[in-house]
């Protein structure tokens, strides 16, 4: 094991990446001087600038240029700096690379990772921190993976890489310095499998990137309650929602009987939704309680912190939901 | 420019293989058509007559190795870049044994085999999946070219900056072709385009841009050749992305739907003087070729094509599991698992 950040991680995958396959290469704006966040720090010193390729701010070319290298032998990784501007780039990755494999008839592969960081980043304002993950879960064709930890940065960047699926790939900006242990050893990660991050008994917790951190210090606090107040929450991280870990959330919910799902986006038609609908589905007559979603109001983010806060959904909110569900017999 | 002195060099023999190419996409478009108005092709067709001197003068000079990227009026360019005119038709009639197994249609044509990497419903998409493309050349160290063609609408749309100035500034090996039709859908671009047009803006990102009788197919044919040899100058393509405008006239409507009211029947009956397929039979019949050798070689294309028709009629629909099927392999749907 290694400590090391979620940001030195992910720097970490993709240069195993890059070093197991000449055909892996990195474009984005500012990577030579190791883009915005310095997730690629010391990369163009080690793999030259064909490889670490500064790109102009041309968000629409990047992609588009990406899609052509994938559909040619190579492995792009793509840098769009802010998911925010990846929206410059749609056409790009809806369009082309998500339905290229497709209309083809199956005569090409789109191997590209777009790297989006997403999130709420103290006043980055409503251009620089959306969560619009829910927009590409509902493209077929598209995998859409949300790490959480250091661990899940390095291995699950590294499976994106290796898929031959165009994959949306969302890092939280809130969680570039989060530290922890990461095995030096690399075990080959599928992409769409869920994390038990805690179990627990009277409520299913299900979300994904840094909500799942709010999730847990949430459930620490409803456990540590005295006097037999105590609640044991399970948390399930989800790691990819597209595709989603339906089973380990159906396991769970046929255990527990409560859901709760979390997300950080709005909540309306958000990802939270998909769940919230395929437990009502399955498990409309052995609920205990209805499922209940939070998120965000369906309201911009805000500049300033006072009001940007507002907007959050914190470990507070999650142990108050907690309290709800589990008061519904 | 139809002076017979002008084509006193050429080369016959070329010449005979270019008229005959440009019949074969004539026929195959006036099937499809046909078929169209049969109600066997369902789907939306943009017919290329009257521009056929570029599919042949550009994809013509192309190894198969060399990729194309093409547009929704790229019938004429796939032919000649090398798919089977039956597999092709079958993709317009949506039937099994379509290029793209009836996924894709008349806009998404592709023969990945032949090098044409796809067609495109989106104008100008293609520009910047060119550059890619020849990104992906130049990283692997291979020696092909890319050619990238798009009509005089696409230079409006932002990837037309975007993709251009990628090959410029990363040196990639890609000839630019501007098919300039005079129209984008059913409007005149003239009207809708700033600044003196495509060249102009090509040259602005230090593309070298040229201007050529795109009905001329011995002009297409030769300015091709020569931006190619630019481009392979250095070895490896790296002389760097080349531009070309083809000024050509559509001859039909933006689709097989649009009687294109919206321009008057002297403007066409004039630019029929100019059909590049009447252009290079009348060269032909100069150089002594016989007027019934050349009557044959418009009948072989046209039965040919009849042939084609027939036998994309005749093919079986996609099996329904193919609706399922090519998506992606992490997360395909639920359906596609047998």
């Amino acid at each position: 094991m290694t400590r090391m950040s979620y940001l030195e991680a992910g720097k970490q995958g993709l240069t195993e990446a890059m070093v197991a396959d000449p055909n892996v290469w990195a474009v984005g704006e500012d990577l030579g001087r190791g883009g915005v966040f310095g997730q690629y720090r010391g990369l163009a010193e080690r793999f030259g600038p064909e490889r670490i390729v500064d790109a102009p701010i041309s968000e629409a070319g990047i992609m588009g240029a990406a899609v052509g290298a994938a559909l040619c032998g190579t492995r792009p990784v793509v840098e769009m700096r802010f998911s925010d501007f990846a929206l410059c780039a749609i056409d790009e990755l809806v369009n082309q690379a998500a339905k290229a494999r497709f209309m083809f008839g199956g005569q090409g592969r789109v191997p590209l990772v777009a790297r989006e960081p997403i999130g709420m980043w103290r006043s980055s304002a409503a251009q620089h921190s959306q969560s619009l993950e829910a927009w590409y879960v509902h493209i077929p064709g598209l995998v859409v993976v949300t790490p959480s930890t250091p661990a899940d940065n390095r291995a699950l960047l590294r499976a994106a890489i290796a898929s031959d699926d165009p994959v949306v790939y969302m890092e939280h900006k809130d969680l570039w310095a989060l530290e922890d242990e990461v095995p030096d050893q690399a075990e080959a990660e599928p992409l769409g499998k869920a994390a038990l991050r805690r179990p627990g008994d009277a409520v299913t917790i299900v979300s994904w990137s840094k909500q799942v951190h709010v999730c847990l210090e949430a459930a620490r606090t409803l456990a540590g309650r005295g006097a037999g107040q105590g609640i044991e929450v399970e948390v399930i991280d989800l790691r990819s929602l597209w595709p989603w870990d339906q089973d380990a959330v159906f396991d769970s919910v046929g255990r527990t009987g409560r859901l709760l799902v979390v997300q950080e986006s709005v909540t309306v038609a958000g990802f939270g939704a998909e769940v919230a609908a395929s437990v009502a589905e399955r498990f409309w007559d052995r609920l205990k309680a209805p499922v209940r979603r939070l998120g965000s109001p369906r309201a911009p983010i805000a500049y300033a912190p006072i009001l940007e806060d507002r907007l959050r959904v914190s470990a507070a909110d999650v142990a108050a939901a907690v309290d709800d569900l589990v008061s519904i017999h | 420019m139809s002076g017979s002195q002008l084509r006193r060099n050429v080369d016959l023999a070329r010449l005979k293989q270019q008229h005959r190419d440009m019949l074969r996409i004539r026929a195959f478009e006036e099937a499809a058509l046909a078929a169209a108005k049969d109600g066997l092709v369902k789907g939306a067709i943009h017919p290329s007559i009257g521009q056929e001197a570029v599919a042949v003068g550009v994809c013509g000079n192309l190894a198969r190795a060399d990729y194309l990227l093409s547009t929704h009026r790229g019938h004429g360019q796939t032919l000649i870049k090398g798919a089977d005119a039956t597999a092709m038709m079958c993709e317009l009639f949506g039937r099994e044994g379509g290029t793209c197994g009836g996924k894709g249609g008349s806009m998404h044509i592709a023969d990945f085999d032949a090098g044409m990497l796809g067609a495109n419903g989106v104008v100008g998409a293609n520009i910047e999946i060119a550059a890619g493309a020849a990104h992906a050349v130049k990283l692997r160290g291979e020696d092909r070219v890319v050619a990238c063609i798009f009509g005089d609408g696409a230079i409006n749309r932002g990837p037309f900056l975007e993709g251009l100035n990628w090959a410029r500034i990363f040196d990639l090996p890609v000839l630019f072709v501007c098919e300039d039709n005079g129209f984008a859908a059913t409007t005149r671009t003239r009207d809708l385009t700033g600044g003196p047009g495509p060249a102009a803006r090509a040259e602005s990102l230090g593309i070298p841009a040229s201007e050529v009788d795109g009905n001329d197919v011995v002009a297409v044919d030769a300015a091709v050749r020569d931006k190619l040899a630019l481009i392979r100058s250095k070895g490896g393509g790296g002389g760097g992305p080349q531009f070309l405008v083809c000024r050509t006239y559509r001859l039909s409507g933006h689709t097989h739907a649009d009687a294109a009211a919206y321009r008057g029947a002297d403007e066409v009956a004039a630019a029929r003087q100019d059909d590049p397929i009447r252009r290079s039979r009348a060269w032909l019949e100069e150089a002594g070729v016989a007027a019934a050798e050349l009557d044959a070689l418009a009948a072989e294309a046209g039965a040919e094509m009849a042939a084609v028709s027939a036998a994309a009629a005749a093919a079986p629909w996609p099996a329904l599991e193919a609706a399922y099927r090519d998506i992606q392999d992490i997360g395909a749907p639920r359906e596609a698992v047998p």
